[in-house]
């Protein structure tokens, strides 16, 4: 795998991905509702969001297997919105990798190369150099049935890279493979295309998947795209609640704004009194959003505020703990590291909850 | 079928156009199912219609009249062949179900070696065309045939096996009985072993779990096989003829035709009542499998527990085996018997074996042989074609109205061979060649005929080919380039070559013995097929020597080429791996 790819020059002329308004309905049902996302040149990009969201169906129009029925695909600058699949030169490692039964593993990945009538020796070059990047050369002559769940993800690959596609798409690639081998493909993935510097489009449903390889994600949930921007980016400040609670764990306390003599307050339901620092700005009807890690049960510092709240469970989780606290009418999950010796707080005892005001988000939707 | 949907960039269709073009197809696509309905319309619809047309109305005028029906009501000979018909079908459907009964039960549910080859001895009745079984039948079973000169010798005694209507019933359920015995075997290996293991957990055992359990799950299986059996008894004309029984249905219909005429309404009025009771066999048929699709076996189980017998049970079985083996192979090897005797008549077996009459048959009657093989290649080879053409537009395309092709090719099912015979006469004697030649009178005709027969088959296969192929499989040759024509090509037809080699099988092998619509199409000698050609030398006793070694061939040869295709079958299927 230490071979250079002889197609290096794919990273200088790597193209960018424009979706102009994209809607398509099946009948009354919108899957997708106005579309608009830019990829960059080189970009490792994801649709993320829960099944039925429209990732996939997104991701098979850029391919060519769904027509939209309103906007615009650019690829490279050009529209190839009215292109049929088999001209877009856009590579797609499909989800259930889709390796003819009836070939072997080198006609499998020379396959795309004989439909664009390269001379023989050019594809036997190109054959060999894709089946060496993902390291199974040895395995040229195998049938796709004779290999492991992750041999078949390789091959894949390999057949999508050998035509030098413009736009790699990976349609939830790992999911078929079990937990170990996902990390570790995971990492091959992303160090193919860094190396050949691709635009590749990859979805997923699974956030850790999509925080640990792509340069930028796209969140979306039921055919809207809710924010894009890189992995910390969307965990840190996200834009709305719905993405607040699909890239980790996110507690969500109702309440409502009141002021006081200039002071601003929340009151959550159920009686408890927050101030609101003077320069954050919150949204009409917003609540109360905050990560599990950035409260804990000890004293914090200066500017944390203190929430009586009562233990509903605690779980031992290795290196910390979790408990889940009633606080008002909400339930609340904190995180605290373990320290040797610790004992757990006892279901039913109550406690307080110190909150970094800081790290609060304030979201309406 | 490129094309369609590269439409150029400066055109910009609305909303509205663009949601049209996504329902349609491509034009190469239009013009496929354009084809295929037109062939459809031709040689099934048109014909078809044009009997039940001529049954419904007056001769000559042209209009529209119930009297034929009257007519036919009210002639004894017709009432009494409409009886005779049904006692006789449904009597073989009793006798069938009493041969395959015992077989399928005992090869699925106990341990019993040579259970693999007794499913296979329980095909080759269906590779011989019933009437030349009853030329042996009667040889074996006639009142001076083996069984009753040695039964007369022994005890004095003589069974009526063949007299009348036992003879016909007799030769149709030993020729259908596989129908049933495949069906239901599979029925039963598709129950779970924890069916059985919950009602045995439950208390139940015994005859009370088979009648309770097992007799029900496999109902439906046993259902299906039956109805078949009672249509294909019901629709045949050549055994009952050369049985010299004239007073059924299907024979009636074909002496109306080739003795009073073409033009005489009765043929047609009894058409349509076979056309009838088809449908309705179907119906029931269909109706008891409605919502009882009883495949039970779950992951990792594996069909009905397999018992292993005491050893009277043992001998019981095997005994019981044997003797239905014997009984249901008896045409095979009278016919073989037949084929070597110099004379065979008031004797248990033949006087002295010679090699005459296949040097008869391969002098004079070659032509059968080659007629035959090209006959049944053609119409498996357009079998194939249509049906993978059809299954293509019905499961992979959004053509408007494609179901439609899938249930006219389906509906030849209901359509009795003689029926077509008489439709392809009317409708195709009228139509004359440049010379003068009646289209009827080509051999071609046959051909045709033997298509539209075996077309259901064949389609079933390749549909079930076609759907065992994942779409994803498609997109992705399309993705890395591939139009849909080259997909097609490189991916869709060799992952299906083994399902469409096993459905141009089934009608090669079927096409092959077929008569009931060829006994009405052959004009000449020199353009029969095989089956045309036994029937004649059946009908004579001189002919019955070189007959039975006609019969000998055909049998052969079927049973070689379904066995040849088999093997590339397997092979294909192994060269794939575990592949789809």
């Amino acid at each position: 795998m230490n071979q250079p790819f002889p197609i290096s020059e794919l990273g200088a002329s790597a193209v960018d991905v424009d979706i102009r308004n994209i809607g398509l309905s099946y009948g009354t049902n919108h899957v997708l509702k106005g579309i608009t996302l830019h990829i960059r040149p080189g970009e490792f990009f994801a649709f993320l969001g829960p099944s039925g969201c429209g990732k996939t169906t997104l991701l098979r129009l850029i391919a060519g297997f769904n027509e939209a029925d309103g906007g615009e695909v650019l690829i490279g600058g050009q529209d190839v919105s009215h292109l049929p699949p088999w001209k877009r030169d856009v590579g797609m490692v499909f989800q259930s990798y889709a390796l003819w039964p009836h070939m072997t593993v080198r006609r499998n990945v020379s396959f795309g190369l004989e439909e664009r009538k390269v001379p023989r020796a050019e594809v036997d070059r190109r054959v060999a150099a894709a089946l060496e990047l993902v390291g199974l050369a040895h395995l040229a002559d195998r049938r796709p049935s004779q290999l492991s769940g992750g041999q078949q993800q390789r091959v894949a690959v390999a057949r999508t890279i050998a035509i030098e596609p413009k736009v790699l798409l990976l349609d939830e690639p790992l999911s078929n493979l079990d937990a170990k081998m996902r990390v570790q493909v995971r990492r091959e993935l992303r160090d193919l295309q860094q190396r050949l510097g691709l635009t590749t489009i990859f979805v997923t449903h699974d956030q850790e998947e999509a925080n640990t390889i792509c340069d930028r994600i796209a969140v979306m949930n039921d055919g809207v795209v809710q924010q894009v921007g890189t992995p910390m980016e969307l965990y840190e400040k996200p834009a709305n609640l719905f993405v607040a609670n699909f890239l980790g764990t996110a507690n969500i306390l109702p309440g409502r704004v009141v002021r006081e003599g200039g002071q601003r307050f929340f009151d959550i339901d159920g009686g408890v009194r927050v101030p609101i620092p003077a320069h954050v700005v919150v949204p009409e009807g917003a609540k109360l959003v905050f990560r599990p890690q950035h409260a804990s049960l000890t004293r914090g510092g200066a500017g944390d505020v203190l929430l009586p709240g009562t233990i509903v469970h605690s779980e031992f989780l290795g290196s910390t703990l979790r408990y889940v606290v009633r606080i008002g009418a909400a339930e609340v999950s904190i995180d605290t590291p373990f320290h040797s010796g610790e004992t757990l707080h006892q279901t039913g005892s109550a406690v307080e909850v110190s909150l970094s005001l800081r790290s609060v988000l304030w979201l309406a939707i | 079928m490129a094309g369609a949907t590269t439409a150029g960039r400066a055109h910009v269709p609305s909303a509205s156009s663009r949601h049209f073009l996504r329902l349609s197809a491509t034009p190469g696509q239009i013009a496929l199912a354009l084809g295929i309905i037109v062939f459809l319309a031709l040689f099934l619809i048109v014909p078809v219609g044009t009997v039940i047309y001529v049954a419904f109305t007056e001769k000559g005028t042209g209009e529209f009249t119930l009297v034929n029906f009257l007519d036919f009501a009210r002639t004894d000979l017709f009432i009494r062949s409409f009886w005779n018909s049904v006692y006789v079908s449904a009597m073989s459907v009793v006798v069938a179900s009493v041969f395959a009964l015992p077989l399928a039960y005992i090869t699925t549910r106990f341990e019993f070696r040579g259970a693999m080859l007794i499913q296979t001895l329980g095909f080759l009745p269906l590779i011989m065309p019933p009437f030349v079984g009853a030329v042996a039948m009667l040889l074996l079973f006639g009142r001076n045939g083996t069984v009753n000169l040695l039964l007369d010798e022994w005890f004095g005694i003589k069974i009526p096996f063949m007299e009348g209507l036992n003879g016909v019933i007799f030769v149709q359920a030993v020729h259908y009985f596989p129908f049933i015995l495949i069906n239901l075997s599979a029925a039963l290996r598709n129950i779970d072993r924890s069916m059985e293991e919950a009602a045995q957990n439950l208390g139940s055992s015994g005859f009370r779990l088979f009648r309770r359990i097992v007799f029900p799950l496999a109902m439906p299986g046993y259902i299906a096989g039956a109805s078949l059996v009672f249509v294909k008894v019901f629709d045949d004309l050549a055994t009952p003829l050369l049985l010299n029984v004239k007073d059924m249905l299907a024979p009636q219909a074909y002496l109306r035709v080739t003795s009073i005429g073409i033009a005489d309404p009765m043929g047609y009025v009894i058409s349509v009542v076979l056309i009838c009771m088809s449908v309705l066999a179907m119906w029931i048929s269909a109706r008891a499998m409605r919502g009882k699709d009883y495949a039970t076996v779950q992951r990792g189980g594996g069909g009905l527990a397999k018992r292993r017998m005491r050893p009277w049970e043992s001998v019981l079985a095997y005994a019981a085996v044997l003797l239905i083996l014997l009984l249901v192979l008896a045409p095979h090897i009278g016919l073989l018997l037949l084929s070597f005797a110099t004379i065979w008549s008031f004797s248990p077996l033949p006087d002295a074996f010679t090699l005459a009459h296949y040097g008869r048959v391969f002098g004079e009657s070659f032509v059968y042989v080659k007629n035959t093989l090209l006959y049944a290649s053609i119409a498996g080879l357009i079998d194939v074609v249509l049906g993978t053409a059809i299954a293509y537009l019905v499961l992979r395309t959004k053509l408007i109205g494609r179901e439609w092709l899938d249930w006219a090719a389906t509906a030849a099912l209901a359509i009795p061979g003689v029926v077509l015979g008489i439709g392809y006469l009317r409708t195709f004697y009228g139509v004359q060649l440049p010379d003068g030649t009646p289209l009827a009178t080509l051999w071609i005709t046959i051909v045709l005929a033997l298509a539209i027969r075996r077309l259901p088959y064949a389609l079933r296969a390749c549909y079930a080919a076609l759907q065992q192929i994942s779409v994803s499989l498609e997109e992705a040759a399309e993705n890395l380039g591939a139009t849909k024509v080259r997909t097609v090509r490189r991916v869709v037809l060799p992952l299906m070559a083994g399902g469409i080699l096993a459905g141009f099988v089934t009608s090669f092998a079927t096409a092959a013995v077929e008569l009931s619509a060829t006994l009405m199409l052959v004009q000449s000698n020199a353009d029969a097929p095989l089956a045309y050609g036994l029937y004649v030398f059946m009908q004579s006793a001189a002919g019955r020597g070189p007959g039975a070694a006609l019969g000998v061939i055909a049998v052969l040869l079927v049973a070689v080429c379904t066995f040849a295709s088999h093997m590339i079958i397997e092979k294909s299927q192994k060269a794939k791996g575990a592949g789809r």
